[in-house]
């Protein structure tokens, strides 16, 4: 008989691990809270820095997890402990015995409207990467009047490294994000004045810095490096950014025609749900807690428990994926342990 | 108008609504590098002529790209052209020529 492996989150993580448990044996039972599969980038257009459609990534995954036992619209009640195994209850009247339970509960974006000196759902003007995102997949948004826009503003670290947000920690992709989005920005309307705000940019990944070169010289996309202190509307009805430019030391002010904040990543709030029957260790960044940041970054100190994905921290696509298929080795080597 | 022997100092504020950026294109049309600039600095602080004229290439491309033309160009005239920024620019920017394109758009012989 296949052993059974929860995996708690229909995301890419989650789709990725269960594919390959699928190929090693296991029969792996995927429980996702929403109608769809794919979690955030399910919504997202293309990703950086090669633009590939973020619907090609979803759709492959979901193709490779056709097989499996997938519960859409099915939260996780209770999960038991029982002497070696798990008792997992689920909302559509499921309980499931398993050894081995993967979290993939992934992020959420930090709520922009927390930072009101910003202005969102205040000013008709002021939207989110994701809301960018969503009109760049096609989905009409009245905020991004597409006749007027000449101007466009870029506020990174929305919700992160901001103590007073709640949240010290870098999302980390927000910045290689921004300058996707300005690049598309720039590819629609190529007469645009597009700015940046920014604290550091920190192009880590595989040709990030390549990508902001381009950014700078091929699409002329304007970098200010200072933190937005406030926005205001003016009497035309578009949004004036106050900033202080570092680099020269003065204060800048420019009026702009949309203006898009770059949300950071927060640990996904259900599993850390206080009337929750199981709580899952965390850790001092606020994300899910692993036995060990260096090595054992896909076990939970708890026996049995595995975690892959954005729920112990901001990660990008291809990390993502990586960490899946690490938990799947990893949860065969411990089932292979137990033999 | 009264003197009361007082004003109010003008704001410091850049407002770049009212920069104009005519002569800044004209230079990205020649030198699309200058965008490059990450304002890190290697250049000040190589610079010979930094020591005692005040020159800073960073802070000319900076100012220019910030509509501050006259300081940028006043800051120029320490430049001796030696080209010791080109050696220590990260972002391989061929600061000499940059320079030499900056002085062709917005320098005396140009107006």
């Amino acid at each position: 008989m296949r052993e059974n492996v929860v995996i708690i989150g229909g995301g890419i993580a989650g789709l990725e691990a269960a594919g390959q448990l699928a190929s090693l044996g296991y029969n792996p039972i995927l429980i996702e809270k929403e109608d769809h599969l794919g979690g955030h980038l399910a919504d997202w257009h293309c990703l950086f820095p090669d633009m590939i459609p973020a619907k090609d990534v979803v759709s492959s995954l979901v193709g490779k997890a056709s097989s499996i036992n997938i519960f859409t619209r099915t939260e996780v009640l209770r999960i038991n402990r029982l002497r070696d195994s798990y008792n997992v209850m689920l909302s559509n009247g499921v309980s499931v015995m398993t050894r081995a339970i993967l979290l993939a509960t992934g992020f959420r974006l930090f709520d922009a409207h927390k930072k009101e000196e910003y202005g969102y759902g205040i000013y008709n003007q002021v939207i989110t990467n994701s809301d960018l995102e969503k009109w760049f997949n096609g989905n009409p948004d009245s905020r991004i009047d597409n006749s007027h826009i000449s101007s466009a503003g870029f506020v990174h670290c929305v919700g992160s490294r901001d103590e007073k947000a709640g949240n010290p920690q870098c999302s980390k992709v927000c910045c290689i994000t921004a300058i996707k989005q300005a690049i598309e920005l720039k590819k629609k309307y190529p007469d645009m004045m597009v700015w940046c705000f920014y604290m550091d940019l920190r192009m880590f990944g595989k040709k990030y810095e390549d990508f902001y070169i381009s950014a700078q010289r091929d699409y002329g996309i304007r970098f200010i490096r200072g933190r937005v202190s406030e926005v205001s509307e003016n009497i035309e009805g578009k949004v004036v950014v106050k900033a202080e430019d570092t680099l020269a030391g003065r204060p800048v002010k420019v009026t702009l025609d949309l203006l898009v904040l770059m949300s950071g990543m927060l640990c996904n709030p259900q599993t850390l749900n206080e009337k929750a029957t199981w709580h899952f260790p965390i850790d001092s960044d606020g994300f899910l807690k692993c036995r060990n940041t260096v090595a054992d970054f896909n076990l939970s100190p708890q026996e049995g428990i595995f975690l892959a994905g954005a729920c112990t921290g901001p990660k990008t696509v291809p990390e993502t994926i990586a960490e899946a298929r690490s938990a799947a080795l990893s949860i065969h080597n411990w089932f292979n342990s137990k033999e | 108008m009264m003197d009361f022997g007082f004003g109010i100092s003008r704001s410091s504020t850049v407002n770049l609504d009212s920069v104009a950026l005519e002569n800044f294109t004209r230079l990205q049309a020649l030198e699309p590098d200058a965008l490059k600039c990450i304002s890190c600095g290697s250049c000040t602080a190589t610079c010979p002529a930094g020591k005692f004229s005040g020159m800073s290439l960073r802070k000319v491309i900076h100012n220019l790209q910030r509509g501050r033309e006259k300081e940028a160009v006043e800051m120029l005239r320490g430049c001796m052209l030696c080209g010791k920024c080109s050696m220590v620019c990260p972002r391989a920017i061929n600061t000499r020529h940059l320079i030499m394109s900056i002085q062709k758009i917005y320098g005396e012989e140009a107006r």
